[in-house]
């Protein structure tokens, strides 16, 4: 018999065996295996309860469905688990440094889930009387005021539904200006720097715009003279982030709207990077005419593992008129949705989707900015720069950096300190994973080689950012050693080892079959 | 500030590491003219008890759905989302997590998304679909761009009984880009013919089932006139309940098909966020617009899952790729997901049935009023009336009786004859005996 632990006494470790034990389940303790939820099925289960309806006389027309779905059946406590092992599988903010540049995975606050959850928000109907539903147009409107007021902009158009659909919304608008002015023949070039996001020009490229790339200098930013000589009556709008996707803000931003508006065009401003500015610089300030605001970035909207975003767009004077319905107006007797281009009594270019917008985005970003308020906003902003310069500081010696600091969010690395070590950023990011984080964003933006974006966000303690550049450090020692296996094959630790992408390419399977069926299809 | 773990200690060591005196010489990229020293007009910072407290006021100026008979429906219903729901979505794993471009460490958004993607091409009855777009309507606008890029064509055949709000976007969005689209007529009481709209020059038809006005017919005839003449037919679902008691889009041959998956998993939300549907046939797949996920196996050789055909997508392509978009509806993907999973082929055809018969029961009850008259012959939980009275009224006098009784079509429609006396009127699970009972007597005594 063996001894038995009665008395408290922590117990040894015993022998320590290899770390890459098999099992018999493949389960690794914590970490549960877990099949697809059809693989789950089974009949007779099911993970609600209703009565069949009484008899009745169906009025469907003939087209009554024939035949199964192929839906699985299961109870619920198998459905529970099969989520909650999945959810096991995925790294997320709440669990570690997550420093992907340019998306910013801050803290989301769960007050901010408490109110969205409210009923006068989550179960309110977009086509209610507008009687019923008065806090709730009030929210739009407060959520309008706050963005009109952090980018000193006198309009804003809430109905986009994430950051890309903000940006058509704004090239849009434009477009409807131009259009108004009757330059639309003529005005069919947009210049987009070649650091933007691929949105800019997919977006432009969406409005049959022709796309003309604007080179960087060697400071990462725009190249003011090969802007200007671009330049021409021709051009419709530059499409400029700012901060830019380097993580530096461009000095030369005020003669960049002065210029392009000289010449009739338009300033569209990629808002993605507003987190850095936020109450500290009003774009409003700096000539823009359009911006869209990543309300999932800046103002703290959980990114979902992909969404849903929100992306509100301001306006200059010269493109208010031209925002897409519906409109919020306060009538001094009530908050009305206008939902007509005659109640307007402007030009509104038409709608961007059904309804009104993503409410349950505006009420978690408006709980955030009542929460921070206009101290916290450029507090958070501020302690986000600090953060990305501390990074950039840190590491730019180990590491290599393109550009000369201050940076402003986020601290952009290039691969050259890995030169001749046989290791490149794809294996140093997935290397990463194995010490507990994250990677930055790889390979983005394009201007430098083997770009590595790092965006710490201001929700980070000292401690760990300390940590984290301490990683990054030994890691990089470790790829100039020459200590290969550490990248080569990283990473090790994760669920899953790399997986084939090119095999998903070539022979794509999209979706679960049942395994008859695709025994048949072989 | 609670969200703030940096100290002024933490602050002063960073600085000197950096080498800057202080936060402003981080800043000296920015203009002067643009730098503000003091903040803006805006309230300062606020503990939680008091901003629970302002949003909570707020809400209570409205009136949620859950505390009245409640009828609303056009392209957003209620349906009761099980308590599981909401609790799964918000596991931190879950909300807090970015799109998977990580695949080692995103293997639960990743599987979710390929059994989304399974989900909704068994309901729609077509060969893939995509991991979701923001909506249905701005999902039924890159459907018709799609046709365009499949078929080298410029000119959508819109049903005139397409949600009014779909029929803006795709028009909005052709109009921008130049495409040509023939929006048809309305028809509130069906049978509007769109065969002779379609020819050689036609990319796509388009066409919602259950219509707005809530009728549901078999399309297979127009698939056929579409694809005589090279066009694809391109079939809207508004509510993805139906699909649990009517013929899939799929079994009559349409190409495209796209759908507001909101009816799953998530609540109203005035509006928004929703779930955008997206199916097609497997020989489009690669024109198709969004993220898609795939099968594909680890260096152990072990099943795992990956975004794939991402070669469509901005990032890669810029100005070439197939849509402008980067955000799916993931979290709400989820919801529909794991909604669907709860009710099972059992707990879905169910769920339809009851709220066909929900539908039946209240036009059997209305059509009994003397002047109601309801235009829909086949539908399936959404039918539309004609009252005597000009229907925004009628709406209105309901809420002084505390009944939320539908969506009277002028204020989606304002401009269009004959349409001011329409009501379109949704019907789920949650109406009760005791709601239609209440109904039928308020809207006796409004039209008396």
């Amino acid at each position: 018999m063996s001894t038995m632990n009665t008395q408290g006494r922590p117990t040894g470790v015993g022998e320590v065996g290899a770390a890459d034990r098999q099992t018999f389940t493949g389960n690794r303790a914590l970490q549960q295996e877990e099949g697809l939820i059809f693989e789950l099925d089974s009949p007779g289960s099911n993970g609600v309860d209703f009565d069949e309806p009484e008899a009745f006389e169906e009025r469907l027309g003939g087209l009554k469905r024939r035949g199964r779905i192929g839906l699985p059946d299961m109870a619920e406590p198998v459905v529970m688990r099969h989520y909650v092992r999945l959810s096991q599988k995925n790294y997320a903010i709440d669990a570690g440094l997550y420093p992907l540049g340019s998306c910013t995975m801050k803290h989301n606050p769960r007050l901010n889930e408490k109110t969205a959850r409210l009923p006068g928000f989550a179960d309110v109907h977009p086509l209610q009387p507008q009687q019923t539903v008065q806090g709730a147009i009030e929210v739009i409107d407060q959520l309008s005021h706050w963005l009109k007021v952090l980018t000193g902009m006198p309009a804003v158009a809430m109905s986009p539904k994430a950051g890309a659909h903000g940006e058509l919304c704004g090239m849009m608008a434009i477009d409807a200006a131009i259009r108004a002015k009757g330059e639309a023949e003529t005005r069919k070039r947009v210049l987009v720097p070649e650091s933007a996001h691929g949105t800019n020009p997919a977006t432009a490229a969406l409005l049959n715009y022709t796309v003309d790339t604007i080179p960087a200098n060697d400071e990462g930013r725009v190249d003011l003279e090969a802007f200007k000589a671009k330049l021409g009556p021709d051009v419709a709008a530059i499409m400029l982030t700012n901060p830019n996707t380097c993580g530096l803000f461009e000095r030369d931003i005020i003669e960049i709207a002065e210029a392009i508006h000289a010449v009739g065009g338009y300033f569209y401003c990629d808002g993605a990077n507003f987190n850095a500015i936020a109450g500290r610089v009003r774009p409003g300030d700096l000539g823009v005419d359009a911006m869209h605001i990543n309300l999932h970035k800046t103002f703290s909207t959980p990114h979902g593992g992909g969404g849903p975003g929100a992306g509100p767009v301001v306006l200059s004077e010269v493109l208010a008129p031209y925002a897409p319905l519906p409109w919020t107006v306060d009538t001094g007797k009530g908050f009305a949705l206008q939902e007509t281009a005659e109640e307007t009594g402007q030009a509104p270019f038409g709608r961007m989707t059904a309804f009104h917008g993503q409410m349950g985005m505006f009420t978690r970003a408006l709980t955030y900015m009542l929460s921070h308020g206009s101290d916290g906003i450029r507090k958070a902003s501020e302690d986000a720069v600090l953060s990305a310069n501390y990074v950039l500081a840190s590491l730019k010696d180990v590491m290599s950096a393109p550009f000369e600091g201050p940076c402003m969010h986020e601290a952009l690395f290039d691969d050259s300190f890995l030169k001749g070590t046989g290791v490149e950023t794809l294996d140093f990011a997935k290397a990463m994973i194995d010490e507990g984080y994250h990677p930055m964003t790889m390979y983005f933006p394009l201007v430098v080689h083997g770009a590595m974006l790092i965006e710490p966000t201001e929700s980070e303690s000292k401690a760990a950012v300390d940590l984290f550049i301490a990683t990054l450090a030994d890691l990089a020692e470790s790829a100039k050693r020459g200590e290969t296996d550490r990248f080569a094959g990283a990473p090790y630790l994760a669920p899953r080892r790399r997986l084939d992408e090119t095999l998903a390419a070539r022979k794509p399977i999209l979706k679960w079959t049942p395994p008859a069926q695709a025994k048949a299809a072989e | 500030m609670r969200y703030l773990p940096l100290s002024q200690t933490d602050r002063q060591h960073m600085l000197s590491t950096i080498g800057a005196g202080s936060i402003d010489d981080l800043f000296v990229d920015v203009p002067g003219a643009a730098q503000r020293d003091g903040l803006v007009d805006l309230p300062r910072r606020k503990g939680e008890l008091e901003v629970e407290r302002h949003m909570t006021a707020l809400s209570n100026k409205n009136i949620s759905a859950s505390s009245v008979p409640f009828f609303v429906g056009a392209g957003a219903y209620k349906h009761h989302v099980p308590a599981t729901v909401d609790h799964l979505i918000q596991r931190s794993e879950f909300l807090t997590a970015y799109t998977p471009y990580q695949p080692e460490i995103a293997q639960g958004t990743l599987q979710y998304l390929f059994e989304f993607q399974t989900q909704v091409a068994m309901l729609m009855g077509m060969d893939v679909a995509n991991a979701s777009m923001y909506d249905g309507s701005t999902a039924c606008g890159e459907a018709v761009l799609m046709a365009h890029r499949i078929t080298k064509r410029k000119k959508a055949v819109l049903s005139g009984n397409l949600h009014p709000h779909y029929r803006e976007v795709v028009a909005n969005l052709s109009d921008f880009a130049d495409y040509e689209v023939d929006r048809g007529d309305i028809r509130p009481e069906g049978g509007a013919d769109l065969k002779p709209r379609i020819d050689k020059d036609t990319s796509c038809v388009v066409v919602q089932n259950p219509d707005f006005f809530g009728r549901v017919r078999d399309l297979s005839h127009l698939a056929e006139a579409a694809h005589a003449v090279g066009a694809l037919l391109i079939v809207v679902v508004p509510e993805i309940i139906s699909l649990g008691m009517i013929t899939p889009p799929g079994e009559m041959d349409a190409d495209i098909v796209v759908g507001e998956g909101q009816s799953l998993g998530n609540p109203l939300n005035f509006g928004g966020p929703y779930v955008g549907l997206f199916a097609c046939k497997k020989k489009y797949v690669r024109q198709m617009p969004g993220r898609l996920c795939g099968e594909t196996v680890d260096a152990e050789g072990r099943r795992g899952f990956v975004l794939t055909l991402s070669t469509r997508e901005q990032h890669i392509r810029r100005e070439k790729a197939t849509s402008n978009i980067c955000t799916n509806s993931g979290l709400c993907c989820l919801a529909f997901t794991i909604h669907l999973s709860l009710l099972g082929e059992e707990g879905f055809t169910k769920l339809a049935r009851i709220n066909h018969a929900h539908a039946v029961k209240l036009a059997d009850q209305l059509e009994a009023i003397e002047g109601v008259e309801v235009l829909t012959d086949n539908f399936f939980n959404e039918f539309t009336i004609r009252t005597p009275k000009p229907a925004a009224q009628v709406i209105d006098a309901l809420v002084e009786k505390n009944i939320l009784g539908g969506v009277p079509v002028s204020r989606l429609l304002p401009d269009e004859d004959g349409a001011e006396n329409l009501i379109v009127i949704a019907n789920t699970e949650i109406n009760t005996d005791d709601d239609r009972a209440a109904y039928v007597t308020a809207l006796q005594e409004v039209l008396s």
